[in-house]
């Protein structure tokens, strides 16, 4: 099975710039008519996403909101980084089809195969 | 500060060690955006899910805020007893076809507790769930706030 495909190496260099990113928990599903990325994002709203795709890369972001909490904190165990993560796209992918939606902070990537890839019958004359 | 009780203490320490290991390793991996693949990530091996939680104090309330992506707010447990708080539920997983190509996400049961430094007012405590984000507010109980004390010079 060909993959949504090879995670870019580069992103791995992001963290010496000033913007730290998180790279968010992911979980890919093949499906017959292409992929589903889900990506956990918490704290990102529907504002905060963007996706982009541009030179066979798509590249999914969530800037998280600021959390609305009152105090010094006691203990903490999360890290207010915004997420970022990079995937070479297959090129079966029909890129202008990719739609995306965020739920309780999943954020659910749709990404299409382009319908001429799909096996089709090809009549004789 | 202790005031955070790991789960699954009935667990073997080497289980435990285990757990902190794979907790340390999946830090390092989202540090470094890791592209190996899920190693150790899956579902089902020593590691186990445990939501990410921070516990804030001001001089009326506790806030504690807890990482809990993509559930559904019935499937959200929260109790308090003796001043811990317990959150748990489970992340069930909505499987579509049989065929997941790569999977990092932890779906199960989990709990985490907290131990509350100073006694709340049970009765006033309020969870929201919004963008995945639980926050649980616990006013702090009368008795426990702090107090300013007039000197009275007689």
């Amino acid at each position: 099975m060909n993959m949504v495909s090879q995670e870019n190496q580069k992103t791995g260099q992001q963290s010496t710039e000033q913007t730290a990113y998180v790279a968010p928990y992911v979980e890919i599903e093949a499906t017959d008519s292409g992929y589903v990325l889900y990506a956990e994002m918490p704290g990102v709203n529907r504002e905060g996403i963007e996706i982009t795709v541009e030179d066979g890369n798509l590249v999914i972001a969530g800037r998280r909101q600021r959390l609305a909490v009152s105090g010094e904190p006691l203990h903490r165990e999360t890290r207010q980084l915004d997420f970022r993560r990079v995937y070479e796209l297959d090129p079966s992918i029909d890129a202008n089809k990719i739609s995306a939606r965020i739920e309780q902070g999943i954020l659910t990537v749709n990404l299409p195969k382009a319908e001429n890839l799909n096996p089709r019958r090809i009549a004789l004359d | 500060m202790n005031i955070i009780r790991y789960q699954n203490q009935s667990r073997s320490d080497l289980a435990q060690a285990f757990d902190r290991f794979a907790a340390l390793r999946d830090e390092m991996d989202r540090v470094f955006d890791s592209s190996y693949g899920p190693v150790f990530r899956t579902p089902g091996s020593f590691s186990r899910w445990a939501p990410a939680l921070d516990v804030y104090q001001d001089k009326d309330q506790f806030t504690v805020v807890a990482e809990l992506p993509g559930l559904k707010k019935e499937d959200i447990e929260l109790s308090l007893q003796n001043g811990v708080l317990t959150i748990s539920g489970e992340r069930k997983q909505e499987k579509k076809s049989e065929e997941g190509y790569r999977n990092e996400r932890f779906f199960g049961r989990f709990q985490r507790s907290v131990t509350l430094p100073t006694s709340v007012d049970s009765s006033k405590v309020k969870a929201t769930y919004e963008d995945g984000i639980l926050k649980v507010v616990l006013p702090k109980a009368e008795e426990a706030k702090p107090k300013k004390i007039e000197v009275s010079v007689g």
